[in-house]
């Protein structure tokens, strides 16, 4: 073994003292530092006056049919309204932007202002400072996420005069929880590129590149490897299973996809299947019944923890290039 | 206690990839010692700095720093050292107050324990009227200051400071070094790192030349000069007279004349002697030469580096 691996192996055999010691003094600057910020205010506004429009605008369509559906709220978080998206169609898009604002100059700012080595030198592990970092910027999208989830119920309660049921309410949560886990893939996705690039423009224009890639290109792309890996979509007797299945696969590396097909199963309880569905799969389903809440969230399970996975793999390769960095400003 | 060594460096080497940036050195700092470290950039200074606080992991030896080694116990060694890097940088929207609360906080200090300290080491460095502007409005000396206060906010046992005066005037700078004598009377042994060597040689008790990764030399001025300059001791001699350098030269003894200047009624001349020849000098020169002073001149920190590293250039060609 090479005399640095030996030392690496050693290092990592006995170490000792608490990963974590410090973490709380990170998450709370960090967390202070991004509530403050003036760049957290204007994306924070963005957000809010975006959604609250989108919801307004869905809660007048929604009023004029107000007895034709018993999800009037989750109606509320899906109905687009021309010209505007619907309320989950603009978080999909906003909230990356938002976690990668929050995350691209994470380390590489420390690096530029001369800070690292000073905060290093503190009886704190590296652990605790990525980790900090990445958990603050978790925390402040979930303060931004959860105001504008009960802005959204507020108004709702408002202008149709009724609450929401237990149903509609345990299915807005588990909405709530995947958009901010949604948002923790894109925030780790920023915090890699803002330890692996020293300039923060680079690592900001990395992390949008990747998110333009999976929100206007993967659409594209996913079906032309698709055709290239399984062959044609249409066969002798129609659509061919093996290229759907492969779609889906290659679909599904998008956090978007992923993300659209929890909230499809959540917040649209009818939604069955969340891919292909065989004839011999739809024999004695009520179609159009919405499903127990339940089984939406068995639904979603693999797409959630696709997410949850994803940050996890993100946020590990982040951490790698963290530990071998030289830490010298 | 004052005899305590805080640290203690054994074969000590970092290697990155086919280059060798710490090669083997060994050192100890006892307790409230001032050592000054030296050499050219990329002599491993650095490294050496950051192996020591454990911010990057040796290739092969040992350190101790105040008694725990900061491959293994890193956390232990942060608590005990303080350290002020070369253009420290603070977060420039927060006050002074909130940069040293934060790392305050990080080191674990309770918050009023963390309010007394900043007190008092803010009226230490003279930074008490501007404890809560923000650091964005500050001039590099007063970072380098408020640097200075942190490490006097975690009162520790070593303090390693990193190129701390080269963005100060003269006159901060000489306030800087009266700081730093400040943590050597409250005990507190202080590894200093500076390319000045002036500054060095007016703070420090012992100083370790850094060349190629190893340490060339080390010890107080005057054993470095007696062991580069040919002798330990320098003596400056005033005189009037034909033949002064070399009746000098001629003194057994006597390593090196070199002239410093001449005026109609007088000329001068450094000596460099193996030992103290002040009285042979006198009688050599007498009675020819008119002397007119003789006394001894500190040995110059500046004259052993440049010599050193003159010799070790010419030693490589």
């Amino acid at each position: 073994m090479p005399p640095n691996r030996q030392a690496d192996a050693a290092s990592a055999a006995s170490r000792r003292g608490s990963p974590w010691t410090g973490l709380g003094a990170v998450i709370a600057k960090e967390t202070a530092d991004h509530l403050s910020s003036a760049r957290m205010r204007i994306l924070e506004a963005l957000v809010f006056l975006t959604a609250i429009a989108a919801a307004y605008a869905a809660i007048r369509s929604i009023r004029a049919t107000i007895g034709e559906s018993p999800f009037l709220f989750l109606r509320l978080l899906t109905l687009a309204q021309d010209p505007l998206p619907s309320f989950i169609a603009l978080l999909g898009f906003l909230i990356p932007l938002v976690a990668i604002a929050l995350a691209f100059d994470a380390i590489n700012g420390e690096f530029n202002r001369r800070t690292l080595s000073r905060i290093l030198a503190q009886p704190i592990y590296r652990d605790a400072l990525l980790l900090g970092k990445f958990l603050a910027g978790l925390l402040s999208l979930t303060i931004g996420l959860v105001s504008l989830w009960l802005l959204v119920i507020g108004l709702g309660l408002l202008l149709f005069g009724v609450p929401p049921s237990t149903e509609e309410t345990v299915r807005m949560l588990g909405f709530l929880v995947a958009t901010i886990a949604y948002g923790g893939v894109w925030l780790a996705l920023a915090l890699l590129f803002s330890v692996v690039f020293r300039a923060p423009a680079t690592a900001a224009l990395a992390a949008l590149g990747v998110w333009l890639l999976f929100a206007l290109f993967w659409p594209v792309i996913a079906p032309l490897l698709a055709n290239l890996i399984a062959g044609p979509p249409e066969g002798i007797f129609g659509p061919r299973m093996a290229y759907l299945t492969t779609q889906q696969i290659i679909d599904r590396l998008s956090p978007n996809t992923l993300y659209g097909e929890t909230a499809l199963a959540l917040l649209h309880p009818q939604t069955r299947a969340l891919g292909p569905v065989l004839v011999s799969q739809l024999q004695g389903a009520l179609l159009g019944a919405p499903l127990p809440v339940s089984q939406s969230f068995i639904l979603i399970w693999p797409q959630f923890t696709g997410l949850i996975a994803a940050t996890i793999v993100i946020f590990t390769i982040a951490y790698v290039a963290f530990q071998r960095q030289e830490i010298r400003a | 206690m004052a005899d305590e060594i805080v640290i203690r460096a054994e074969g000590l080497t970092k290697r990155y990839g086919p280059n060798l940036a710490v090669d083997h050195i060994d050192f100890e700092v006892k307790a409230g010692e001032i050592v000054g470290i030296l050499g050219p950039n990329g002599s491993g200074k650095t490294t050496t700095i950051l192996m020591l606080l454990g911010l990057t992991e040796p290739t092969g030896g040992r350190a101790l720093v105040a008694g725990f080694d900061p491959l293994r116990e890193p956390l232990e060694v942060k608590r005990r050292v303080g350290y002020l890097p070369d253009q420290v940088g603070f977060y420039d929207g927060l006050s002074a107050r909130d940069n040293l609360t934060y790392t305050g906080r990080l080191a674990g200090l309770p918050r009023a324990e963390i309010d007394a300290r900043f007190d008092a080491a803010l009226a230490r460095v003279g930074l008490s009227h501007v404890g809560n502007a923000r650091v964005g409005t500050f001039s590099q000396g007063m970072r380098q200051r408020l640097g200075l206060a942190e490490i006097l906010m975690k009162r520790p046992t070593i303090a390693i400071l990193d190129e701390p005066t080269t963005a100060l005037d003269p006159h901060s700078t000489q306030e800087f070094l009266a700081m730093i004598r400040g943590l050597k009377a409250d005990g507190t042994a202080v590894l200093l790192s500076s390319h000045h060597l002036d500054q060095v040689q007016s703070v420090c008790d012992r100083v370790a030349l850094f060349n190629r990764g190893r340490i060339a030399l080390s010890g107080t001025v005057t054993e470095l000069a007696g062991r580069v300059l040919g002798g330990g001791h320098v003596i400056d001699v005033e005189a009037r007279g034909s033949g002064i350098a070399d009746r000098l030269a001629a003194v057994p003894g006597v390593v090196r004349v070199q002239a410093l200047g001449a005026s109609p009624e007088s000329q001068r001349y450094r000596v460099d002697c193996q030992r103290d020849l002040r009285a042979e000098i006198a009688r050599r020169l007498a009675p020819e030469v008119d002397l007119l002073g003789i006394h001894f001149a500190a040995p110059s920190l500046n004259e052993v580096y440049t010599r050193y590293f003159e010799e070790a250039r010419d030693a490589a060609e």
